[in-house]
């Protein structure tokens, strides 16, 4: 945040929290992303879209400092990123967790207050009132004392989102965290995300396949797709032409009733959510 | 100390054979180092098995116990002490598996080729060996009463430190046990966190192998475990009950064995099958489990 960040801010003057810099990753001939700035600001709620292997769990992965860049920097609160850095709150996609895991709700929680710590597992009094806020700040209270392996993916799903929050997170990083969600728990655990963004300004980076359930919050869109990106606002980015022309293939991208279609991407994610045309 | 009559028996002398309490008292007085080491392997192991469970590495324990197996036989045939070498043995597996075996195919596919050339070593060292063929069959069907009281402080000491080390990682590695992907991401060391549980586990089965042999370690490191997780969701009923389970798992075997002119094992593996059993239904009758979803 300190100390003069070079021409790195310059389509955002206030000061970024997390901040690319013509940064550039590839597997051997294969470009993912080049020359890729972008500065994500408080409050900002950034998706990142695109088909599979595009490189967005790449890029969830070098924001997380598991991943070096090829070219270029990327900073997070004005610093280096690092591997394993508590103030970035991380929602990964909900996968099912097996029925008969020794664990309660408040448990799962309890692991983003003290789950790095070493020492003999006996939970102060002050975490304990914290774990209690936190699954009372996702709607938890009622199944915290569930074994998380009896509950259904979206109260798991919410679980995690209270599990991220804990340590107060200067930044929420999500991982498709509404895959294979109904719809009614796609819009819980994304109103929480959003809540959080709304009421503390954590910015939001925001992988997914399907931009709709998220559509309302979204400031800005970074797509990514064949070794090019684009990013803008929806508007700008959610287009026939902006599509077409990332894509090098003609793709239409319809609007209905507030939903995005794209219709066309070759070779997409056919086999997900049942539909060739789900948005982006 | 034991009848080892060799002859066809009636069904009388069967029992005799296998369950003998006379002079009860004074055999105790002879093996209470053995209950000891047995009493702390039994906790442990059961405290262990609660995570080898939840990472799906029971096939792990497996490997590592016939490793130890292959490095206490060659102890045996260089002759340097037995416990040291399956320590050796165990290790080495353990470590190779944890640095190489990441994620579950890689790993499965690690151990299944190293058993068979573990145990085909000690099958090796074992026929070179030229001593008394008890110590032989005892390293892959248990010997605790062969094992001299050095050996078995050695054993319990072991055990216990096993014990500490694994609640001093506990909550990370129970966190990187559910989801490392996200320990990893809020700064749990998962390498460090992984290696060292093998080399807890390493050291562990080492000991199982000592008491209970090495075809049978899974009975005290998994079974008790499996059992509790049959019972409860709780993270403190399951570890607190796998951990009764393999007590009396193994205190129970000992007593049991005692009198008569077997080994231990089949006591062992038959009280905590037997616990088993009774868990799981028990856990039908409690459990209709709601919401799978």
């Amino acid at each position: 945040m300190t100390g003069v960040v070079p021409p790195a801010g310059h389509r955002h003057p206030s000061n970024p929290i997390l901040s690319l810099t013509d940064a550039a990753l590839g597997f051997g001939d294969r470009v993912l992303w080049n020359d890729l700035t972008l500065d994500v600001c408080a409050g900002e709620f950034l998706a990142v879209l695109g088909p599979n292997g595009s490189g967005k769990t790449s890029l969830l992965k070098t924001i997380l400092g598991q991943q070096p860049l090829d070219a270029g920097t990327i900073r997070f609160d004005g610093h280096p990123v690092r591997r394993g850095d508590r103030r970035i709150g991380y929602i990964p996609q909900q996968k099912l967790i097996p029925g008969g895991t020794p664990m309660r709700g408040r448990d799962l929680v309890a692991l983003g207050v003290n789950g790095h710590r070493f020492g003999l597992p006996v939970s102060r009094g002050a975490e304990k009132r914290q774990v209690d806020a936190l699954l009372a700040s996702v709607g938890a209270s009622h199944y915290a004392d569930e074994p998380v392996g009896n509950l259904s993916g979206g109260e798991q799903q919410r679980l995690r989102v209270g599990q991220a929050l804990a340590g107060d997170p200067r930044m929420l990083l999500c991982d498709e965290p509404l895959l294979s969600l109904d719809l009614q728990h796609q819009r819980g655990v994304s109103e929480l995300i959003d809540r959080r963004r709304r009421e503390h300004g954590t910015p939001v980076v925001f992988v997914t396949h399907d931009v709709n359930p998220v559509l309302g919050m979204v400031d800005r869109i970074l797509y990514l797709a064949g070794g090019q990106f684009r990013e803008g606002t929806p508007d700008e980015v959610l287009t026939s032409d902006v599509l077409t022309e990332l894509y090098g293939t003609p793709v239409d991208v319809l609007r209905t009733g507030g939903r995005v279609v794209v219709v066309g991407i070759p070779d997409s994610e056919t086999h997900h959510h049942g539909h060739t045309e789900v948005g982006a | 100390m034991r009848a080892g009559v060799m002859l066809p028996v009636g069904a009388g002398d069967l029992w005799s054979r296998m369950f003998n309490f006379e002079n009860y008292g004074e055999l105790l007085g002879l093996v209470q180092n053995s209950i000891l080491a047995g009493a702390v392997l039994g906790i442990v192991g059961g405290l262990i098995g609660v995570f080898v469970m939840q990472r799906d590495m029971a096939f792990a324990v497996h490997g590592i116990s016939e490793l130890s197996f292959a490095g206490a036989a060659a102890a045996l045939l260089f002759g340097v002490n037995v416990v040291a070498g399956s320590l050796v043995g165990a290790l080495i597996a353990a470590i190779v598996i944890g640095l190489l075996g990441a994620r579950a195919r890689d790993r499965n596919s690690i151990i299944g080729v190293l058993m068979p050339f573990g145990l085909g070593l000690g099958i090796l060292f074992l026929a070179l060996y030229p001593g008394r063929s008890a110590n032989k069959f005892g390293l892959l069907t248990g010997q605790i009463i062969s094992v001299d009281d050095p050996q078995l402080t050695w054993l319990s000491a072991i055990s216990l430190a096993v014990l500490v080390g694994l609640l001093l990682i506990w909550r990370p590695l129970s966190f990187d046990s559910l989801d490392a992907d996200v320990a990893a991401a809020r700064g749990v060391p998962t390498r460090f966190v992984s290696l060292t549980f093998m080399v807890l586990l390493g050291l562990i089965v080492a000991v199982s192998v000592q008491i209970i042999g090495a075809l049978l370690v899974l009975a005290l490191v998994v079974t008790p475990a499996a059992a509790a997780l049959r019972l409860s969701a709780s993270p403190i009923v399951v570890p607190v009950l796998a951990m009764v389970f393999g007590f009396v798992s193994a205190v129970g075997g000992i007593l049991l064995a005692i009198g008569g002119s077997l080994p231990i094992s089949p006591y062992i593996t038959t009280i905590s099958f037997l616990i088993y059993l009774v868990a799981r239904l028990v856990g039908l009758r409690a459990k209709p489990r709601a919401g799978l979803r």
